[in-house]
């Protein structure tokens, strides 16, 4: 039986294993995070063998339909659940189950401590299971649950620690802001639905481009709103720093090898929806171009490594939903950058982790310095995904990013000139915020308490700090994580494997030239990332570092804040929101409660008068008697003249 | 005599019950108006009878006094009980199920 068929195990057992460690509870506590383990690492398996069986086939034939069974069948709509192992789910299915893998192994030293380590474990299987069927799926309707499965998860994990209350809400913010981009994912399915009939890829596509260009147009923007919500694109990025309030794993599992990544695949799924909708497509290269200097700039100013992280991540995204936006010459990049940034983000967050874990949970990062001796691998590690992702040849990032800046410049009309600039600027503030964190963080005088300095009158309140270096089980997957950052890239993009492996799903696309040489592209990249990473070294690792954070200026300030991404939401949409419940609510209770209150209280009162009748006096019943029959009769004469 | 003599004569022996029956607290003077109108409805029946020549009143005239009968039994056994329990045959004691 050919291993493709046996897809919907990869789905399967992970839920399976959440499903034990979730309803063993407690007694699974001794043995659980083991299973949660060997769920994650059998799907890997599984998908390294799905992979070589299709490595195995010609280019064509590697697109599996499975059908597993009738789904919805509802009148003129029937959904069938079925799965579609083709290269692109391929590749996601093996970025989730290999890094989930590393990600659950880490977990087990990263939560050692932890109570409720078990539900941690379920939760990490439950997210993985939601993540496959999202990329497994072979229409938008079970992509959906995949979809939510994912938003579940991640609010589950984020809300983790929800004891303390700032987790708990940043969950619900996640979780809220998420459900704003779903509607986007829901509206197209309707719209899907109304002009084509069918939610299925298959369908979807076939008749895509026969069909009018404004609903494809609806149906493009609505996709770009969903993913937008799950990939923390503008105007929805704002859960993304927040959602640092999980346990660092779940950070690494979100940022590198899933949820994040969604928004990316809806898009790149999508493509033929999109052919159809050249406005669409500019919307979300746009959006990404904007979401990939927001990124950046924010991540320039944040001191919590974690944010800065995240702050990164939002930028990656940015430049893999541009180059997604770019239609066709820029898909294939889109998902190698996804890939790459996959190892070498999931690579820096264990090593955040693993700094978080010998500094006390510390993540200031203008408390740490010098930490290089103190954890050697950690500093490695994370080293080789600092320059994997500032692109630095011929580590991993190079090849991806290079390729989508080198994309952003083809085209016509003023588009490579805003595009292009954008991802090359992009390019050099990342590698800026970077390397500010690897100083900041690695190099430098130390500025944590060794508990040394306090003779010269330096008293400090924060506790004794002992820098050290992470069991086996945390550094194994970082060092791991840290060889795909250095070589999977350029391993991949040699003789174009993967845009060929790509092109069953995004098909063949000529060699377009971009309009301006190659090499100067490549050439000037560079030079913007040293110029970046030379300004970091100045500014972080060679001069004094304060720890309390300057004043900064505005452009500063308002990137810690957020851009006032924050304050923007909540004065355009979260307090009018509010006001007009307000005033539902009141109305609620004077309007439609009053009326019913006061029908209520006019019966009582009616009743009340009409008591006072029931005097149980039987002379005064007979006299009414005796008054209502004169009364009759009188009516029965007088009408009778 | 005409028959109107009668009916009138029934329609007064009615009003002279229905003032006694509204006007006299006492339970016993008050039942004693409840016969007094019963008998003069009973008093137009027979005269209708007489009038139409057939019986069919006079029968109906029957089944009203086995009936006054009846409500006389069960009637006066309540009003000694209530007398009995309250010390009192008044009409305007007796609302208790007013309540």
């Amino acid at each position: 039986m050919p291993l493709t068929s046996l897809a919907w195990l990869l789905v399967a057992i992970p839920l399976v294993s959440a499903a034990v460690l979730l309803v063993g509870g407690r007694r699974t506590d001794a043995w659980g995070h083991w299973l949660g383990v060997v769920a994650a690492g059998a799907a890997a398996l599984l998908g390294i063998g799905i992979l070589l069986e299709l490595l195995g086939q010609p280019g064509e034939d590697r697109i599996h339909s499975i059908h597993l069974f009738s789904w919805i069948p509802a009148g003129d709509l029937s959904v069938d659940a079925g799965l579609l192992v083709d290269p692109l789910s391929m590749t996601f299915v093996l970025l989730i189950t290999f890094v989930g893998a590393l990600i659950h192994i880490y977990s087990v030293a990263y939560m050692a401590h932890d109570d409720s380590r078990r539900r941690f474990f379920a939760y990490l299987n439950l997210f993985v299971a939601a993540m496959l069927v999202l990329v497994l799926a072979d229409s938008y309707a079970l992509l959906f649950v995949g979809w939510e499965g994912v938003g579940l998860a991640s609010y589950l994990l984020i809300g983790f620690w929800n004891h303390r209350t700032e987790y708990a809400v940043a969950a619900k913010k996640a979780f809220v802001m998420n459900r704003v981009g779903d509607m986007g994912l829901l509206v197209a399915m309707m719209l899907m639905f109304a002009s084509i009939g069918a939610v299925d890829f298959e369908g979807v596509f076939a008749a895509a481009a026969g069909t009018n260009e404004g609903v494809l147009t609806a149906t493009g923007l609505m996709l770009v709103l969903a993913a937008c919500g799950k990939s923390a694109q503008f105007p929805l990025q704002a859960w993304l720093g927040d959602a640092m309030a999980g346990p660092t794993p779940v950070s690494a599992l979100i940022h590198a090898a899933t949820m994040v990544t969604a928004g990316v695949y809806l898009i790149v799924r999508s493509a033929p929806v999109f052919e159809g909708a050249p406005t669409a497509q500019l919307v979300a290269a746009i959006i990404g171009a904007v979401t990939l200097l927001f990124g950046a700039i924010v991540g320039c100013a944040k001191d919590d490594i974690k944010k800065t992280l995240a702050a990164s991540t939002m930028s990656q995204i940015g430049y893999m939903v541009l180059a997604a936006g770019l239609g066709p010459i820029g898909y294939a990049f889109a998902i190698f950058h996804l890939l790459t940034h996959g190892f070498f983000k999931a690579g820096m967050f264990l090593g955040a982790g693993s700094v978080m874990h010998g500094m006390g949970d510390e993540v200031n990062m203008r408390k740490f310095g010098a930490l290089r001796r103190s954890m050697q691998i950690t500093w490695i590690t994370f080293g080789a995904g600092w320059l994997a992702i500032l692109g630095i040849p011929p580590f991993s990032g190079f090849w991806s990013k290079d390729k989508i800046i080198e994309a952003a410049f083809v085209g016509d009309g003023w588009q490579p000139w805003v595009f292009g600039p954008i991802a090359l600027l992009g390019a050099g503030i990342t590698a800026f915020y970077m390397s500010r964190l690897f100083f900041m963080t690695f190099h430098g005088k130390a500025r944590w308490n060794d508990g040394t300095d306090t003779a010269g009158g330096n008293v400090t309140e924060d506790p004794v700090q002992h820098p050290h270096e992470s069991p086996a089980l945390m550094t194994v997957p970082m060092i791991i994580l840290a060889v795909g950052s250095v070589a999977l890239g350029g391993l991949l993009a040699i003789g174009d494997t993967f845009t060929h492996w790509l092109e069953p799903v995004t098909g063949h696309v000529e060699h377009h030239e971009p309009v301006l040489p190659i090499p100067l592209l490549i050439a000037a990249t560079i030079a913007l990332v040293l110029l970046g990473a030379f300004l970091a070294w100045r500014q972080y690792g060679a001069a004094a570092v304060p720890v309390a954070p300057p004043r900064g200026s505005v452009l500063t300030r308002a990137a810690r804040a957020d851009l006032y991404q924050d304050t923007v939401n909540e004065t355009v949409f979260a307090t009018p929101g509010a006001r007009m419940t307000e005033v539902l609510t009141d109305a609620d209770t004077s309007v439609v409660d009053g009326a019913a209150r006061g029908l209520g209280t006019g019966a009582v009162g009616l009743g009340n008068r009409w008591r006072r009748l029931q005097t149980g006096f039987v002379r005064s019943y007979a006299s009414i008697m005796v008054v209502g029959v004169v009364l009759a009769v009188v009516v029965v004469l007088a009408t009778r003249v | 005599m005409t028959l109107v003599h009668y009916l009138v004569l029934s329609g007064i022996l009615f009003s002279i019950g229905a003032v006694a029956v509204l006007v006299r607290r006492n339970a016993l003077v008050a039942f004693m108006g409840v016969e007094l109108m019963l008998n003069a409805a009973n008093l137009t029946l027979v005269t209708f009878a007489r009038m139409h020549g057939d019986l069919q009143g006079q029968v109906i005239a029957f089944f009203v006094m086995v009936v006054a009968a009846a409500e006389v039994v069960i009637g006066l056994a309540i009003i000694v009980s209530i007398h009995r329990t309250r010390g009192s045959a008044s009409l305007d004691d007796a609302n208790l199920l007013k309540n």
